[in-house]
């Protein structure tokens, strides 16, 4: 045994040395030669710097703060944008991170999340000649230098809710959000909406658990997944065989239940699941996509050339929010076709994918 | 009659329970027999210097045996104790090297997370050089961005902007400082009080509350806000001190429970209406009147606040209280060593409930330095990680006023220097997590410190070894 964390120990360290013999690179030239060549097309520098602050989740968080940095990365790689970020590990740090940014000549700050609003719009009006984003909060009144960005993702909801309804065996489909916010029950909202429009269309009795339009099942926070896992297995034990999660990490415990009952589906939120957490890749049905990381890129391309205060909104018409492939078998061709008219009759407003309306 | 029999006989039942591992260490461990409990006592001993007093009159709790003794929940305090009072006993040098190791660490680590850095040791044996110089880069621009961050903006080009960064340290310490000197408190008087956060988050509660839901003059709108922030810990602290004198519940389980009742509690209140804004369902309240926010002393350009300047003041409070008065010898009395206190005739269970309730009221304060101070709002991340830094700060102090006032600054360094330190440096922000919990890991542990810098075994423990 000793021997063999020996041999293990001198291997390790043997291959450390191998690595650290690599040929160097040539002297300087390299750099400046690639600089101009064409063989891997380099990306353009450009004079654009944006910079992203994120709330107290940070940038890892498996929810809008990485989708949303993401984005920023991919300017970085697609635009060559110089970029900066700044974790937020507290709610003081905001105001001083923004400053920073300010500081290190950002031309564009985008910041995560409702939490930064008071933060975002201290910044904006000391600095009116920087330019800010706001991820998922927008203003009462629109300010000079921020964009918000919202995200319709009750439209999609709405469609994943109507697309489980027709899929469900036992007649129960069953949701819990994180935190009760805005952002997080708008998915659960337009889901339910979704089913009830099943019900009515087609005389059909599902119904869905953890939402009723104004209150339901919340896990109390974005991170313990043992109580998704809790919470999605009592939906199951009450009969649920579609379980949405609104509560980024947290819905992989529920994916957990799900798998372990084997005759379930989970439907992934934010990102495509199927991607995101292979894992599960054999129990999720669908995704309701949010695009964060999209708009985020999109609003940093725009505003290199002109930036405006005008409010993105995300939906299924700019694709800002969207639904994943459904798992095959799941869907009959017949909801398929249903879907794409109401996907049609959400966007010129027919339909109101939400219980409210 | 029998209410005397009972406590005895648990006493009993205690102490031999302690004796048997003893007996077992002496029959296995023939270098030093019984050592940790000599070392108890002499501890005990070297440490109530201005104790003695009550010492001189009191038997020692070892010693004479817990049969004799009357049981009570402290029974089992000592031990733990004396690792609380073997930290707070750390010389000051040990702490400086503590730091500097610390930050040595730090820097292996922002060397090896930086990318030029591993791209150049890939061919480290051809051109070493390359690894160096791509070290020193590193390392200059994270040193560089924390002291602009921290200390002093060289860039920038008015007096104003180069002291900005140390107005912001300062403005960070002003939390660190009020929590800390009420954790200082607990510690010296005995009690390992994890509870900060949660007193914290009631105590901003409150103090928020009565900052954006009452329309008071200007002047007693502040007054009346801080002392909702001050009663509000002051409450969250009274629950443990109270369980602990009146149950022996330990003070530990207690306060790490109640900080999650009142990070639950605070959720909960921030779904209601009353705590959010008009017409927005996002759990943040509405920002605290303009005359209950403490005064910003530096002017509109610093975030530096009046709770800063209440922060010292309670500081030079807290050094009378535990150095000048009765009640503060009584605390100490207390810490050092409980049957002694008990024996001089004080009151334990009062100390206790009192000890908390200060501590309490102090990390309400904290509280009072984000609500009315820096943020001005109430949200779930209002206490962020301020009520565990507060333990290290606290440690890293030696509980004492001064030493908690400079660790608060040397923390809040650290923090402000954060946000330079992302964005200019591009580092993580987790190295500056990092670097505090490597200092808490060699505060907490002096030896280690001391072998790694060679430095000698402070008076007491070299009398154990004799």
């Amino acid at each position: 045994m000793k021997n063999t964390i020996r041999f293990g120990a001198i291997a390790a360290a043997g291959a450390l040395a191998l690595a650290a013999c690599g040929t160097a690179p040539e002297e300087e030239p390299t750099a400046a030669e690639t600089g101009g060549t064409e063989s891997e097309a380099p990306v353009e520098e450009v004079d654009f710097k944006a910079c992203m602050v994120s709330d107290q989740g940070g940038f890892d968080d498996a929810s809008f703060n990485q989708s949303a940095y993401e984005g920023l990365q991919r300017a970085a790689d697609e635009l060559g944008v110089e970029i900066a970020q700044a974790e937020s590990t507290a709610e003081s740090d905001y105001g001083p991170n923004l400053d920073a940014q300010v500081a290190a000549g950002c031309d564009l700050i985008i910041t995560v999340g409702f939490l930064l609003g008071d933060a975002t719009l201290a910044a904006a009006q000391a600095n009116p000649d920087v330019n800010f984003a706001i991820v998922d909060f927008g203003y009462e009144e629109p300010v000079e230098n921020i964009k918000p960005l919202f995200y319709e993702t009750d439209e999609a909801a709405f469609l994943a809710g109507y697309a489980a309804a027709s899929a469900t065996q036992t007649g129960t489909l069953g949701t819990f959000g994180g935190i009760n916010i805005p952002t997080v029950s708008i998915f659960m909202d337009g889901f339910l909406a979704g089913a009830n429009y099943y019900n009515e269309q087609n005389g059909a009795d599902v119904t869905v658990l953890g939402w009723d339009g104004a209150d339901g099942s919340f896990t109390g926070d974005f991170e313990n997944q043992a109580n998704g896992q809790n919470t999605a297995q009592g939906f199951l034990d009450q009969g649920a065989d579609i379980v949405m999660p609104v509560a980024g990490p947290v819905g992989l415990g529920a994916a957990q239940a799900v798998q372990a009952a084997g005759d379930a589906w989970l439907i992934g939120v934010d990102s495509d699941w199927t991607q995101s957490a292979p894992d599960y890749a054999d129990v999720i049905f669908t995704s309701v996509l949010k695009n964060i990381g999209n708009s985020v890129f999109d609003t940093i391309e725009a505003s290199m050339t002109e930036y405006t205060n005008e409010p993105y909104v995300g939906t299924l018409e700019n694709s800002g929010v969207g639904v994943a492939d459904f798992a095959e078998g799941t869907v009959s061709d017949e909801v398929v076709s249903e879907l794409e008219t109401i996907a049609a009759a959400i966007m010129n407003g027919e339909i109101e994918p939400s219980t409210a309306g | 009659m029998s209410d005397q029999q009972k406590p005895r006989g648990k006493g009993k039942g205690k102490s031999s329970g302690k004796g048997a591992p003893q007996r077992e260490a002496e029959a296995t461990d023939t270098e030093s027999p019984s050592g940790d409990v000599r070392e108890d006592s002499a501890t005990a001993s070297a440490s109530s210097t201005d104790a003695t007093a009550v010492e001189a009159t009191a038997p020692e709790p070892e010693g004479s045996g817990g049969s004799t003794e009357p049981a009570s929940s402290d029974e089992q305090a000592p031990r733990a104790q004396s690792v609380l009072r073997e930290i707070l006993e750390s010389s000051t040098l040990v702490v400086i090297m503590a730091i500097l190791a610390s930050l040595a660490i730090g820097g292996l680590l922002i060397v090896f997370a930086d990318e030029a850095v591993r791209e150049a040791s890939a061919y480290f044996f051809s051109r070493p050089g390359d690894t160096f110089s791509a070290m020193a880069d590193a390392l200059g621009a994270a040193y560089s961005a924390m002291f602009q961050g921290a200390v002093l903006n060289v860039d920038a080009t008015t007096f104003a902007g180069m002291i900005k960064p140390f107005t912001q340290t300062l403005t960070m310490a002003t939390p660190l400082i009020f929590a800390g000197l009420g954790l200082g408190i607990g510690f010296r008087a005995g009690l390992f009080n994890i509870g900060a956060q949660g007193q914290l988050l009631i105590g901003a509660t409150l103090g928020a509350y009565v900052g954006f839901a009452w329309h008071l003059p200007w002047g007693i709108h502040l007054i009346v806000a801080v002392l909702g922030c001050a009663l509000g810990g002051a409450i969250w602290g009274f629950i443990p001190g109270f369980l602990k004198a009146r149950t022996g519940a330990h003070e530990v389980i207690v306060t790490i429970m109640l900080n999650y009742i009142a990070l639950n509690l605070v959720s909960w209140l921030l779904t209601l209406d009353t705590f959010q804004r008009e017409g927005s369902d996002n759990p943040i309240t509405p920002v605290v009147d303009e005359t209950a926010q403490y005064p910003l002393i530096l002017g509109s350009g610093f975030n530096l606040h009046l709770g800063f300047l209440l922060a010292l003041a309670c500081a030079w409070g807290v050094w009378w209280l535990m150095e000048r008065s009765t009640l503060g010898f009584e605390f100490r009395a207390v810490g050092a060593n409980p049957h002694a206190a008990r024996t001089a005739g004080m009151s334990v269970s009062k100390a206790y409930i009192l000890v908390m309730v200060i501590a309490g009221a102090l990390a309400g304060l904290a509280g009072s330095a984000q609500v009315l101070g820096t943020e001005k709002v109430l949200t779930t991340a209002t206490a962020g990680s301020l009520g565990f830094d507060a333990i290290t700060v606290a440690l890293l102090g030696r509980s004492r006023p001064l030493g908690t006032v400079m660790a608060a600054i040397l923390f809040g360094g650290l923090r402000a220097s954060g946000p330079t330190l992302q964005v200019q440096a591009g580092l993580p922000v987790d190295i500056i997590f990092v670097i505090q919990a490597l200092i808490v890991l060699f505060i907490a542990a002096p030896p280690l410190v001391r072998s790694m810098f060679r430095l000698p075994a402070p008076a007491h423990e070299k009398e154990v070894a004799a």
